[in-house]
């Protein structure tokens, strides 16, 4: 088992645009969860619409400028299309129906129903080029120290991804300390209260729902544009609950939660797969009792495991205060 | 009570008219599967009172004051406050108003501050908008309240718990907050439900003298309770109900008089033994 | 860069070294009776972690072969628009294969079973009735998984999203026992009743080491509902681990020819499901209405409280309704299993549907958990009439909303319920 590659491995894959996608997707789903209680349990639908909106736009001859003010209005589209029938009803229903429409939106997007539009299974490709026709470095170079090298291609998605990912924990730092914020924080205490006091929940509900999707749609870009690849099997299922995990391990309801949590959950998430990878080629019993395949998997038990895990035993995650999260919630 | 006060004229009996109503309902019915929960001819309730509204478990009070707010749909009738019709109106929009609610178990954002739960209840800060709270300029407007909410505060002794999460104050804080917190909307009509329900003597007394302050501040309060010594104390008017219609409306000399309420209440108190 | 393949979004460009000669291949025959006819032009795609590693067409043989860059787990799909008129796949649903191993210097075979395809030559006749059977079974199916569902939202609040595992785990549990070569190779009959043990055994297990300790904690609906489904996706995921992700028949009622009843032509299981089916939930229903733990159940579910201080012990209530609804959803699993295939994430597929059945009902009421669920099956089903087959799976999401937005509590719920 080679440590050094690993641990090297493990820092690009944290400090690489997968990681910025992911951190910038968990901002929007903490602003929904985390700040406003909202349980969406489709988030990855709104990084699939946002990225296909995207693609599907410059497929059709769009500029990519075009295609992202699409992809956000179609993220937030689909944030509204989910809310208006569910938020006025109890958290359930929105968990639901969310998790619900992320399988169901990707169904549509890989049937061959959709092909016109979607390519179906095969997905667009190649949308992104004016996006790297303005990489001020050349692409093929190498920059890093030592081993730590990313390519130029790499680093200009990266700096973009990061970049982005700054700029939306301004916008959310600057919403939640406002007045808005306030309210937001006040419907995930107690709905009727805020109710009782002149807000009307359902709109600022809609409105959080609507921005943390338009926040995710820009983060399914970001990874579109990293791969230059759009595919419908790139948005399981199992993308919400990591973004989950990430949420609660940075701090759901804190402004740097999920950057944190993405940097964390993706060094573990890797290094823990690249020793379960190796275990199982040198390890002579992991070897027999997993497969190559079934090695690759236990990363996705963890995930699960650790969402439970951390929602009983440390609610708060890594950001947040110990005593809020004590406060029974109702 | 002096001779002089508007409700002397006024006929100690159900659906009575009153010289100047702030609140007026007619016909007002809702059913629960086959249980009718209220089923009011006409209501009147007098403009800076204290109005209690008293009656056995499950009479219908706290649906009455869902359906008065906003909270819960009649299946019928239509309701006033000040001549302006409410049937249709969004819970919130009633709150805003001028008719704000409380409820029986307290309502407490928990893990906001006391303070934020104070300025949460304010109206009218463009801060609270999308728009404004991107672009700025509500800091002016958040001051103002800050300075409105801290007097409050103080008048309802919870200064000191400023900033601490309203949900580590205790069960007698919370009432006391929740109670400043509808006044921070400037509201014309204050309807308390239950707000002495597990609260301790001592802070009883307290509550009491909060709540005939707010009608001579100008305001009308209407609030249910059980306890008839309490409602004595401190009512202009009690309104009883049971099984969902008014069955007695008076003054409370009046009403510790009435047959039917005393009735009411055996009924309740057995009632009670059995479940 | 091979950081990046490990990454569960990462969508490499093909990978190029196909030194080893590693492939996945095989031979597309149409059966028709005892005719077998190969099948030309048909094209197959292989992927890897959703991007596509090649893709290959079939000679005139019916034979196919596409390298592939090593040794891996890829994923197989045959693109049905390009199957020749009246050739279909005898399973619709196994046009991709999700998890083909490809081992160190393998040419890997993989089948893709051919028969008439169902859009030739069907009068509409039997095509509505074909359909509106497959839809009850369909129906019976989801409304064994969501009485269970309905039943634990009615007395404890809340919405199991690992209760598509427990799904799973009864079809996964009865294959063991009927056809794993390390179990004992009962009938599926007889391998049914320690499948059905095991989904009760789980679901009293989730509520004695999960849900009443966390509900002694004072845990928020909203909390247990994220911990319910990092529960559903870490069991999902160690099922994938046990079982493989290769989707696999019962060997038992495998090919069973059909038989014709009122002119619609019928495979006997699909009436036996619905009979099965029908009989069980009436049981559940007597059980409801007659038995001491299933008027409680009642009981608790209309007012928790209540029924405590009248003496009801709520906790083993909670328990056995867990057990119950374990129970069922490993019998719809078997029956799921039976009349599909057995695979990891059935039970999360089905979740959809089951989700839409317990809406459509009313969330909390049993027998509108029952009737939804046929209500979903035969909508869902008779839905292909419009809509392509893949697409059926979305028209549930359509119920789902359309009921949200008319009628929220359900078709038998109360509107208290839903604020």
């Amino acid at each position: 088992m080679d440590w050094g590659s690993i641990f090297i491995d493990g820092i690009l894959a944290t400090i690489g645009p997968v990681t910025a996608a992911y951190a910038i997707s968990a901002i929007g789903l903490n602003l929904q969860f985390g700040y406003a209680g909202l349980l969406n349990f489709g988030h990855v639908a709104f990084m699939l619409v946002g990225a296909y909106g995207m693609a599907i736009t410059v497929d059709f001859g769009g500029p990519l400028w075009l295609g992202i003010i699409i992809g956000i209005l179609v993220a937030m589209l689909l944030g509204f299309l989910l809310g208006l029938p569910t938020l006025r009803l109890r958290a359930d229903y929105l968990a639901i129906t969310t998790i619900a429409a992320a399988e169901a939106i990707r169904l549509v997007v890989r049937s061959s129903w959709a092909e016109p539009l979607t390519n179906g299974v095969f997905g667009i490709q190649g949308f992104a080029d004016s996006f790297f026709s303005l990489n001020p470095f050349p692409p093929a170079e190498l920059y890093g120290i030592g081993s730590l090298v990313v390519t130029g291609r790499k680093l200009w998605v990266m700096i973009v991804g990061w970049t982005i990912a700054a700029l939306f924990v301004f916008v959310v730092h600057r919403l939640m300390k406002s007045p808005w914020g306030r309210v937001i924080k006040a419907i995930r205490e107690d709905e009727d209260a805020t109710t009782s006091l002149g807000k009307n929940v359902f709109a600022y509900k809609l409105q959080a729902l609507m921005i943390g999707g338009a926040i995710g749609g820009v983060a399914g870009m970001i990874l579109a544009i990293d791969q230059q690849n759009v595919t419908p099997d790139a948005y399981l299922p199992q993308i919400t609950f990591i973004l989950y995990v990430i949420v609660i391990l940075g701090g759901a309801g804190t402004i740097l939660g999920p950057i944190v949590g993405a940097v964390v959950f993706q060094f573990l998430f890797f290094t823990i797969d690249a020793l379960m990878v190796n275990a199982q080629a040198d390890i002579g019993w992991v070897g027999d009792l997993l497969t190559p395949a079934a090695a690759g998997q236990v990363k996705l038990v963890l995930v699960g495991l650790g969402m439970m895990v951390l929602m009983v035993f440390r609610p708060q995650g890594i950001l947040g205060s110990r005593e809020e999260a004590l406060i029974d919630e109702r | 009570m002096s001779d002089s006060h508007p409700m002397a004229d006024v006929a100690p009996e159900p659906g009575v008219r009153k010289p100047d109503p702030v609140l007026v309902a007619n016909n007002l019915q809702r059913s629960f599967g086959g249980l009718q929960a209220v089923d009011i001819d006409h209501l009147e309730v007098q403009r800076h009172t204290v109005t209690s509204l008293i009656g056995p478990n499950g009479a219908g009070k706290t649906t009455l004051f869902n359906l008065l707010t906003g909270f819960d749909t009649p299946d019928f009738g239509e309701w006033h406050l000040n001549g302006g019709p409410l049937v249709g109106i969004a819970a919130f929009q009633v709150a805003r108003r001028g008719m704000v609610r409380t409820f029986q178990l307290t309502r407490s954002l928990a893990r906001l501050t006391v303070m934020d739960n104070m300025l949460v209840a304010a109206k009218d800060n463009k801060g609270e908008g999308l728009w404004g709270a991107l672009t700025g300029g509500w800091h002016a407007t958040e001051q103002a309240n800050e300075d409105r909410a801290t007097e409050l505060l103080e008048r309802f002794g919870l200064e000191h718990m400023a900033n601490e999460f309203a949900g580590g104050l205790s069960g007698g804080q919370r009432k006391l907050l929740e109670m400043a917190r509808a006044l921070m909307m400037n509201p014309e009509v204050v309807m308390l439900d239950e707000p002495m329900a597990g609260v301790n003597p001592a802070l009883t007394q307290s509550l009491l003298t909060h709540i005939t302050g707010l009608r001579d501040a100008g305001k009308t309060v209407v609030f249910v309770e059980h306890d008839m010594d309490v409602v004595q104390e401190i009512s202009d008017w009690v309104v009883v109900m049971a099984e969902g219609r008014v069955i007695a409306e008076g003054p409370p000399e009046a009403i510790a008089k009435n047959r039917a309420v005393i009735d009411a209440y055996l009924g309740e108190h057995h009632g009670e033994a059995a479940t | 860069m091979f950081w990046l393949a490990a990454f569960a979004i990462a969508a490499l460009s093909p990978v190029a070294s196909l030194a080893t000669g590693e492939s996945i291949g095989g031979k597309l025959i149409q059966t028709v009776g005892e005719e077998r006819i190969p099948t030309a032009g048909v094209t197959i795609i292989v992927r890897q972690e959703g991007s596509e590693i090649g893709r290959g067409e079939s000679d005139s043989e019916g034979s196919w072969e596409i390298p592939v860059p090593g040794a891996g787990v890829y994923q197989v799909t045959l693109d049905t628009t390009t199957l020749p008129d009246g050739v279909g796949l005898t399973n619709p649903d196994a046009a991709e294969l999700p998890d083909v191993n490809v081992r160190e210097g393998q040419a890997k075979k993989v089948i893709f079973p051919l028969g008439e395809g169902t859009t030739s030559s069907v009068s509409s006749y039997e095509r509505v009735g074909a359909l509106f059977i497959s839809g009850l079974k369909l129906g019976a199916i989801i409304a064994l998984c969501a009485v269970g569902l309905s039943l634990v939202y009615g007395v404890t609040g809340l919405v199991n999203f690992a209760h598509a595992e427990m799904v799973t785990l009864g079809a996964v549990t009865a294959y063991f026992f009927h056809a794993s070569p390390v179990g004992p190779q009962w009938s599926l009959l007889v391998a049914s009743v320690p499948a059905i043990l095991v989904g009760a055994g789980f679901g009293w297990l989730q509520e004695t080491a999960i849900w009443r300790p966390l509900r002694a904690r004072h845990m928020g609906l909203v909390s247990m509902m994220v911990v319910s489904i990092g529960l559903s996706f870490a069991v999902r995921h160690l099922i994938l681990i046990i079982f493989g992700g290769e989707p696999r028949a019962y060997p038992d009622f495998a090919g069973q020819p059909p038989i014709e009843i009122l002119g619609v032509s019928v495979v006997p299981k699909n009436l036996i499901t619905i009979g099965v089916a029908l009989l069980v939930l009436a049981g559940v229903g007597l059980f409801l209405q007659k038995s001491r733990a299933g008027t409680a159940m009642r009981a608790v579910s209309d007012d928790a409280d209540l029924a405590e201080s009248s003496g009801i012990d709520v906790n083993r209530i909670i328990l056995i309704t867990w057990s119950l609804a374990g129970g069922l959803a490993a019998l719809g699993g078997i029956f799921f299993g039976l009349n599909e295939a057995v695979q990891w994430d059935m039970g999360f597929s089905l979740l959809l549907l089951i989700f839409a059945a317990v809406v459509l009902g009313g969330l909390g009421t049993a027998y509108g958990a029952m009737v939804g669920g046929f209500v979903v099956g035969v909508i869902v089903e008779m839905s292909t009439l419009f809509v392509p087959n893949e697409l059926k799976t979305a028209v549930g999401l359509v119920v789902l909303i359309v009921m949200l937005l008319v009628r929220p509590q359900g078709l038998f719920g109360t509107k208290e319920r839903i604020g």
